[in-house]
Parts: structure tokens; C-alpha cells; sequence
């Protein structure tokens, strides 16, 4: 069976600004993908390209194998929701949702069960008869979503669905699309500048720049093992410490310091190179470690943050090196760093990725 | 990364049903202002530069038109007329509108209600009314026995400003609501006196509504046709100039000469006004607090007295108006009577008939034009929707004189197909409803721009026609917005006069025009009297269309007022 959704090559411009260039992506059937990226990587045209809300210079678009890429929305087969939910202010919750439904033929008794199986969906089943006006925001995103599957289209595309929301009512969505997502099985498109969402919520992520895909992976792959810097940086907190190669493969120098680093980019001696490390892979007190890549920083700043306390270091050298360390709360009441102390870590090779110049 | 190069265009999308129908639609509404619009305008602009036989002049009419100085002085006569009338309307309208909005005078209510009044008359029902009270046998002039010379640049002026008198009100209203309190507070608490708070707070809040009252009231007063006829005397302005040429002498090449030299300084006024409105919107934010004027007894009683004054001028016009026509002979034989509502003159009630049925198709047919055409423009983005656009408010900016003339040209030219709307009352619907059709045509734009422009596209998504759409979701959302817009032309039509009188034909005789000619010959009793009756069905309308609101009002409650 041909994939639920393939784009190839998709290339636009808008003027002499190119939007997109060479972007390809498949879907598998029931697979989350969300597109991540900044606002104007380019990801909300991809998306308006598959819909059809837009049309893309070169390139094609594929649903289940029938190339949709000269077809109106209307003859394309998807649901879609807004970030504004665009649902229809004079119609109750119910007729939104029948919306799609009337249009087809259906008798009346079919389009009400119908309606009745997808507000169950959606856990709204007491609120057909109010008004948009008459519910809350996230209300109001389920209805919408609800109205985009009623008439079982084969894809769903969802347009930053949650970020009109606030914070507590957006968690609570990501679990609920996600899980109406999971129960429909139906391949979904979201497209979404929040990397937290993207980790929690998707099957595969595709992280934008600059109308380029730089990397498409699970949530995994993208947070462990970024392929580029943009992506490095973009999905979760990342160091970037400035580096030179040293004359020992797999070993860089920063200041007069040689660290040892993960395998992969080979680069002449003396190359600038940039050394990419998490917070929380920072590792206190390098005692513990082998006397590998251990250093010694002193403390120039304490974030409390909760469940962890972010620590600004630097590390001593020519020109001072900042680095972030999370520390567990736990974990610090035991070494007990004030600014100004000086503190023993070691950063482990295996977290030390190697990315070319910056 | 590949280096192919981009295509400049995207794909073309399939023809489908929708498509052509959108396209369909597009080209008739394209079709509907290039005939009745863009024609109509280029046939007076070709004539102006053509002799009586249609041979090309070039520019040897203009030129005769500035050598000649008994019809060159209408330039700075319409000038002198409009500037003069502007000023003491501002001055006047900004004052009145001060105290409806900033104090707290009695009896604002009735105060709004009576400045409304000549927006339900005929321009010129104001001339003759000052006609009735200052002329050669008016009221005053008899008693008193002393004659201001009220015919020429002094009645025209007095007349005019009554008539623009609401026009500037509601601008000035609407300037003058939108102000935000925290501005007046931070005055008061840096110190501030009540003059220099007036100066530095006030005026530059409400500049762009004095501005935009200004350009309105110029422009207004400048294609007026009404009054200068009625109480201009020998007084020649523009607007009266392009009557004599045409109907006076049947010269229709300098007809069309005085017309494109009075469209310069009216579409300039109008162009200038668009401007300036769009700045007016940017001043009030969503965090403004709306301001509440406190109780001051000197300056409530002495914005009352003068509101007092304005209005008892105003409801004085309609009273001598309502008086003259139930009275056997004004000022001489007081006896009441109805007989000057026979209309024997004119042939009794046809145009009363005729002035209804024009306005309420006008109503019907220019309020789907406008919201059908401004929802193909601003929601079918294709592109023809820039011309279109252009083509949608130019009418604003040609005076009803020039559109009348026009509308010769184009229905009027011997062998034309067009002819057959000639003297039918279908053109004089048409004339009404293109002469009024901007300010609708805008006020749909804004309304539909207000729409989250997502509806067409999650409709298309869940395969619904977009006329479906457009009939369930975006005319329900609009309606309070297009049952206003089938007022505005319903009411405008009914006292229009400029290009319908020169549309006009036997059988399709108007109200406003027969209060014209029976002022022409001379019944100006009956004149009034079909005034009145003008007013009258006018106020209907008016209380028809406030019961049909709240209708309207009640419907869409349930979806606009948020009970959470």
C-alpha cells in the first residue's frame, strides 16, 4: 500500500523569498509527524501545500499514492484545524460539527449518531447546543478537531492547533489530540514552533530552517543525536562551546584543554569546530570520572528552576567559556555550589557532539 | 541540497466546478461596474474634448470654459461656497458634538435625534425652507420688513450648513467617543490646566475626525445641486453650471467640460479623507478606557443653551416646511388645508410611487451588489480583485451631476443597445445605486475583513461549496451590518437629486425631482408639501429598519453574547 501522505521535491517561492526548497517527507499510515521549526522556516507553507491552500512552483504531492498536487482542497481528502479553530460563530457546537456531513447526502438520523460518536470523541457530549462564544478555548480546539474528522477524511492536519491556548490547557490538549489521534488512527500533520510539544506529542519530528528540512527522526534521534547545529540548538538547551581540532582523531582543543569527543566529523588540525553539550549531561564533581575531560569552572550563576537548578559556569582560558549545568535538587544540596565557588566536572565524551563551525 | 532552480510560478490547480462558477461570478460583477461605472465616466471625459458633432478638440472647451467669465466664476464660486460652508459647519458641528459626548447636559437623546433630521430631506428642502422665512416674501422679511438678500453666496451657505450639519455631527461623534480616559487622568495628575488638557489631549485625539468632517462636508457641499438651484439667484456654481448647459442651453460638450473640472477637486477631497481614516483607526487600543465626562454646571448649561440653538434652528426649517404645506397661501392666508397634497401640478402621487419603488430596489439589488461584491474581492483573491477594488470606490468620488450626465451619454447614444434603459425607472434604480454604492461596498469589506479568513479554507477541507458557506456562515454573521447597508441606499436614494434629475422621464417622475420642478414653477406649497411627505416615509423606514434590528438583535444573540 502507497504511504499515507509523500512530498517530493516540494520547492516554493514567494517573490524572489524562497520558501521552500527540496522538501521531501513521507507519512506512514497512523503515524504523528509533526513539522518544527522556527516562525518562517517554511512549515506552515508545507502544510498549506499539502492542503492545497496553496500551490508550490515544483514538487509533488502524493495522498495514498493519487498525486493531489494540481487538485482544489475540496477534492483532496484531509481535516484540518486552525490555530484560530475557525469554527462558525452562529452555529452550535453540533452543527459545526455536521458541517462537513450535511453537504454529503447523509440523512438525518446518520449525520446525529455521528455527531453524537465524535462529541463522545472528544469528551464534550454536553455541549452540543452552545455556541463557540459559549466555550472555553480548548473547547473550542476540540470542537474544531472534532468537525475535522467527522467526515473520516485519511489525513489531519493540524496548523499550530495549541498555541492560542495557555499554558495548563495546553498540556491537557497535547494528551487529548494525541490520544483521539492514537484511538482514529488516522496519519496526522502538525505543524509547531514549540519543541517541547513536538517531543511529546510526535511519532516522528521534521525540524525546518530556512525552508530546508535539516533533519527528520523519532523525538529521540532529534534530541540525541542532532545532525546539524540548528538542530542541536533548537530542540531542547544545548552548550556551544568554540573549538579547534586537535592533531588526535576524535580530539578537540578549547583553550589549552584537549577533550575527547564523540566519534564522527574528521577535521584537519587546528580546523574550528564547535563542541555541542546538554545541560544535563554535564557531569559535577569529575572525580568519580577517569581523568578524562575533566575541568574545573567556577560559578558565575544559580537559576532555581524547580525540579533542577540551572548553574552558569565558565571555564577559566584566554577568552572564558560559558557553560550551563542542571543540577537535580538533590544532587546539589550535596555539593552545595554558591556563586563564586570553584567546582570539579568532567563532560563525558559520549555527550560531547563535534559540529563544524558555527 | 540540489541546486535545480525554482519555477517563478506555482502549478496551475485543475479546473473544477467551483473554480469556473468563482470566475463566473467575478466576471459579471467585473462586467456590472465597467458598464455602469468605468463607461459611463470615460464617454464624459471623451466628450469634454469633442465639439456639438463628436470631432476631436482637444482641450479648446476647457479653454473656453476658463475665458468665458460668466461660466469661469462657477469655479470659484463653488469654491468660495464650499470652503465657507465647511468652516462654520466644523466649527458649529464640533461644539454640538462636544457636548453629546463630553458633558452631561439634559436631554442628549432628543439632541441627537433633532440633528439627524436633514438627512431625511432633499438638500434643497433647506433652501426653500430659508426661502420660506428670509426671501424677498418670507416670514421675517414682511414682519420685519428688512431683506437680508438671502438669494446667492449668503442662503446657499446657511442652507448648506444645515444640510451637512448631521453628516459632520456623526464623524465628530464617533472622534469624539473614542477617547481614552487614562490620557485624561495622566493631564490631571501631571498638572495640567483644563485649556492646556483641551489642547494637548483632546484636539490631537479627534484631528483626524475634524479632518475627515472637513473633506466630507467640502465634498458634500461642492456636488450639491439642490440648494444653489433653489437659492442661488443669479449665484452660478458648478454643480448648477453643468444643469444650465445641459437642460438650459442643450450644450452637452461644456456640460461635460464643467463636469471633469468639478470631479478634481471632489475626488481630491475624497481621496485625501481615505487617507486620513486609515490613521483614525490605529489611535484607540484595546487596553483604552472609555472615557466619562464629569458633572461641570456652567459649561452643561452653556453647551445646552447652545444645543438649544442649533437644533431649534434645525426643528424651526422642518416646522415652517410642515406649516407651509397645511396652510392655504405662507405668509399671507393662514387658513389650514390639505390641498397642496394633491400634487395637481405634477400629476398627483406617481412620483411618490415611482421615488419608493426606485429607492427600495436600489436597496434590494445595491445590497447584494455591494456584499456579493466585496465578499469576490476581498475572499476570492484573484487578479482582478486590485482593478475591482478601484472600480468599487471610485464612485464615492463622482459628483451625482456628473453621473447624471454620464449616464446620458452612455443610455442616450443614438444606435446604442443601452438605449433601451433609457427613461425606464431601471436607470434611475441603477444611477441610485452606483452613486451610493462605496460607502456599502466598505462597509461590507470591513465587515467581511473582521471574518477569520479560515472559514473558506476549513469549508473547502470538508468539501462544502463556498457558496454554501457564504450563504450559512458569512451572510448570517453580517446581517445586522447588511440590513444597514439596504437603509443607507434606501434612504439616499429617496432624497437623491443630483443625477436623477437628469434620468428623469415621463412616467418616471421622482419625489425629490417633483419638489424641484413645483419649486421651479412656482408651488412651493405643494413643493413642501411633497417634502414632508419625502421626511415622512423616510422616519417610516427609519422605525421599520429599528424594530427589524432588534429582530436581528435577538437572533443573533445567542452566538455574539458569551454566557460563560
Amino acid at each position: 500500500m502507497p504511504p499515507a501522505v509523500e512530498l517530493v521535491s516540494i520547492a516554493k517561492t514567494f517573490g524572489s523569498v524562497v520558501a521552500l526548497a527540496d522538501a521531501s517527507l513521507t507519512v506512514a499510515d497512523g503515524e504523528f509527524v509533526c513539522v518544527l521549526g522556527p516562525s518562517g522556516c517554511g512549515k506552515t507553507t508545507l502544510l498549506r501545500i499539502v492542503a492545497g491552500l496553496e500551490r508550490q512552483n515544483a514538487g509533488a504531492v502524493r495522498l495514498r499514492g493519487r498525486d493531489v498536487s494540481r487538485l482544489p482542497p475540496s477534492q483532496r481528502d484531509y481535516g484540518i484545524v486552525f490555530q484560530s479553530y475557525a469554527l462558525f460563530p452562529n452555529l452550535t457546537a453540533a452543527r459545526n460539527i455536521a458541517y462537513g456531513l450535511e453537504t454529503r447526502g447523509w440523512d438525518r438520523a446518520r449525520i446525529a449518531a455521528r455527531v453524537d460518536e465524535l462529541l463522545e470523541l472528544v469528551h464534550l457530549p454536553h455541549h452540543r447546543h452552545r455556541y463557540p462564544a459559549q466555550l472555553s478555548g480548548g473547547e473550542q480546539q476540540r470542537v474544531a478537531l472534532a468537525r475535522a474528522l467527522a467526515p473520516s477524511p485519511s489525513l489531519l492536519l493540524l496548523d499550530e492547533p495549541l498555541s492560542a491556548l495557555d499554558a495548563r490547557v495546553r498540556l491537557a490538549l497535547r494528551h487529548e489530540i494525541k490520544s483521539v489521534q492514537r484511538r482514529v488512527s488516522i496519519p496526522t500533520i502538525m505543524v509547531t514552533h514549540d519543541q517541547e510539544e513536538a517531543l511529546a506529542m510526535a511519532d516522528r519530528i521534521v525540524v525546518m530552517n530556512h525552508g530546508v528540512i535539516e533533519q527528520i527522526g523519532t523525538p529521540h534521534e532529534v534530541y540525541m543525536e542532532p545532525r546539524t547545529l540548528f538542530v542541536a540548538r533548537f530542540v531542547g538547551q544545548m552548550n556551544v562551546v568554540p573549538a579547534r581540532a586537535d592533531a588526535r582523531a576524535g580530539w578537540a582543543r578549547v583553550g589549552g584543554v584537549a577533550l575527547h569527543c564523540r566519534e564522527g566529523v574528521t577535521l584537519p588540525e587546528g580546523a574550528a569546530l564547535t563542541l555541542a553539550i546538554r545541560p544535563e549531561e554535564v557531569v559535577l564533581g569529575g572525580a568519580g570520572h577517569a581523568a578524562e575531560n575533566t575541568l574545573v569552572a567556577r560559578v558565575v550563576g544559580l537559576q532555581f528552576l524547580g525540579a533542577f537548578t540551572r548553574l552558569a559556569l565558565t571555564l577559566p582560558g584566554d577568552v572564558p567559556v560559558r557553560l550551563d549545568c542542571d543540577v537535580a535538587a538533590g544532587a546539589l544540596a550535596v555539593v552545595g555550589a554558591k556563586e563564586g565557588d570553584e567546582l570539579a566536572l568532567a563532560l563525558p565524551a559520549s555527550a560531547l557532539r563535534v559540529f563544524p563551525a558555527a | 541540497m540540489s541546486a535545480r532552480a525554482i519555477p517563478d510560478r506555482p502549478v496551475r490547480q485543475a479546473w473544477h466546478a467551483e473554480a469556473v462558477l468563482r470566475l463566473a461570478l467575478i466576471a459579471f460583477y467585473a462586467a456590472f461596474l465597467t458598464l455602469f461605472v468605468l463607461y459611463p465616466m470615460l464617454q464624459v471625459f471623451t466628450r469634454s474634448l469633442q465639439d456639438g458633432q463628436g470631432r476631436f478638440v482637444g482641450a479648446a472647451n476647457y479653454v473656453r470654459y476658463f475665458a468665458t467669465p460668466a461660466i469661469a466664476s462657477s469655479i470659484t464660486n463653488s469654491l468660495a461656497v464650499a470652503t465657507g460652508t465647511t468652516l462654520l459647519t466644523v466649527v458649529l458641528a464640533f461644539v454640538y458634538a462636544y457636548a453629546l459626548t463630553r458633558s452631561t447636559m439634559p436631554l442628549p437623546g432628543l439632541f441627537r435625534l433633532v440633528i439627524m433630521l436633514p438627512i431625511f430631506a432633499p438638500s434643497l428642502v433647506q433652501g426653500i425652507a430659508f426661502i420660506y422665512v428670509f426671501g424677498n416674501n418670507g416670514l421675517l422679511t414682511r414682519w420685519t420688513g428688512f431683506n437680508v438678500g438671502i438669494y446667492g453666496f449668503k442662503g446657499i451657505v446657511a442652507a448648506e450648513t444645515f444640510y451637512a450639519l448631521p453628516h459632520a455631527v456623526l464623524i465628530l461623534v464617533a472622534a469624539l467617543t473614542a477617547a481614552d480616559a487614562r490620557l485624561y487622568d495622566a493631564a490631571s495628575a501631571l498638572g495640567a490646566s483644563r485649556v492646556k488638557t483641551f489642547v494637548t489631549v483632546t484636539l490631537p485625539g479627534v484631528k483626524y475626525g475634524v479632518m475627515s468632517a472637513c473633506f466630507v462636508v467640502f465634498t458634500l457641499v461642492i456636488t450639491d445641486f439642490g440648494v444653489p438651484k433653489v437659492i442661488g439667484g443669479k449665484y452660478s456654481v458648478m454643480a448648477t453650471e453643468i444643469y444650465n448647459q445641459v437642460i438650459g442651453q442643450q450644450n452637452f460638450t461644456m456640460g461635460a467640460t464643467v463636469s471633469v473640472v468639478l470631479l478634481i477637486p471632489a475626488a481630491l477631497a475624497v481621496v485625501i479623507d481615505r487617507l486620513v481614516q486609515r490613521r483614525q483607526y490605529a489611535l484607540l487600543t484595546a487596553s483604552s478606557v472609555p472615557l466619562r465626562p464629569a458633572r461641570n454646571r456652567g459649561r452643561d448649561l452653556g453647551l445646552f443653551v447652545y444645543c438649544t440653538l442649533v437644533a431649534g434652528g434645525i426643528a424651526a426649517i422642518y416646522l415652517v416646511i410642515l406649516a407651509s404645506s397645511l396652510v392655504t397661501r405662507w405668509p399671507y392666508d393662514f387658513t389650514p388645508t390639505t390641498k397642496h397634497y394633491r400634487f395637481d401640478t405634477v400629476g398627483g402621487y406617481t412620483a411618490v410611487w415611482n421615488s419608493i419603488e426606485a429607492a427600495a430596489l436600489a436597496a434590494v439589488i445595491g445590497t447584494v451588489l455591494a456584499f456579493a461584491g466585496a465578499y469576490l474581492v476581498e475572499k476570492c483573491r484573484t487578479a482582478a480583485s486590485g482593478p475591482l477594488y478601484v472600480l468599487s470606490v471610485l464612485p464615492v468620488s463622482v459628483p451625482g451631476m456628473v453621473l447624471g450626465l454620464a449616464y446620458i451619454f452612455t443610455f442616450n447614444a443614438p444606435g446604442s443597445p443601452l438605449n433601451a434603459l433609457y427613461g425606464t425607472l431601471a436607470i434611475l434604480v441603477l444611477s441610485h445605486l452606483v452613486h451610493y454604492f462605496t460607502v456599502p461596498f466598505l462597509t461590507a469589506t470591513a465587515a467581511l475583513k473582521q471574518m477569520d479568513a479560515e472559514f473558506e479554507n476549513v469549508s473547502a477541507s470538508l468539501g462544502v461549496p463556498f457558496y454554501r458557506t457564504f450563504w450559512r456562515v458569512t451572510v448570517p454573521l453580517a446581517l445586522p451590518q447588511i440590513v444597514a447597508l439596504s437603509l443607507y441606499f434606501f434612504l439616499n436614494a429617496m432624497v437623491t437629486l443630483s443625477a436623477a434629475v437628469f434620468l428623469v422621464a415621463p412616467g418616471t417622475e421622482l419625489a425629490a425631482v417633483a419638489v424641484l420642478l413645483m419649486d421651479d414653477a412656482g408651488d412651493t406649497a405643494q413643493a413642501a408639501a411633497m417634502s414632508v411627505l419625502i421626511i415622512a416615509i423616510g422616519f417610516a423606514v427609519r422605525l421599520l429598519y429599528a424594530l427589524l434590528m432588534r429582530g436581528v438583535t435577538r437572533r443573533t444573540q445567542a452566538w455574539t453574547v458569551a454566557t460563560r
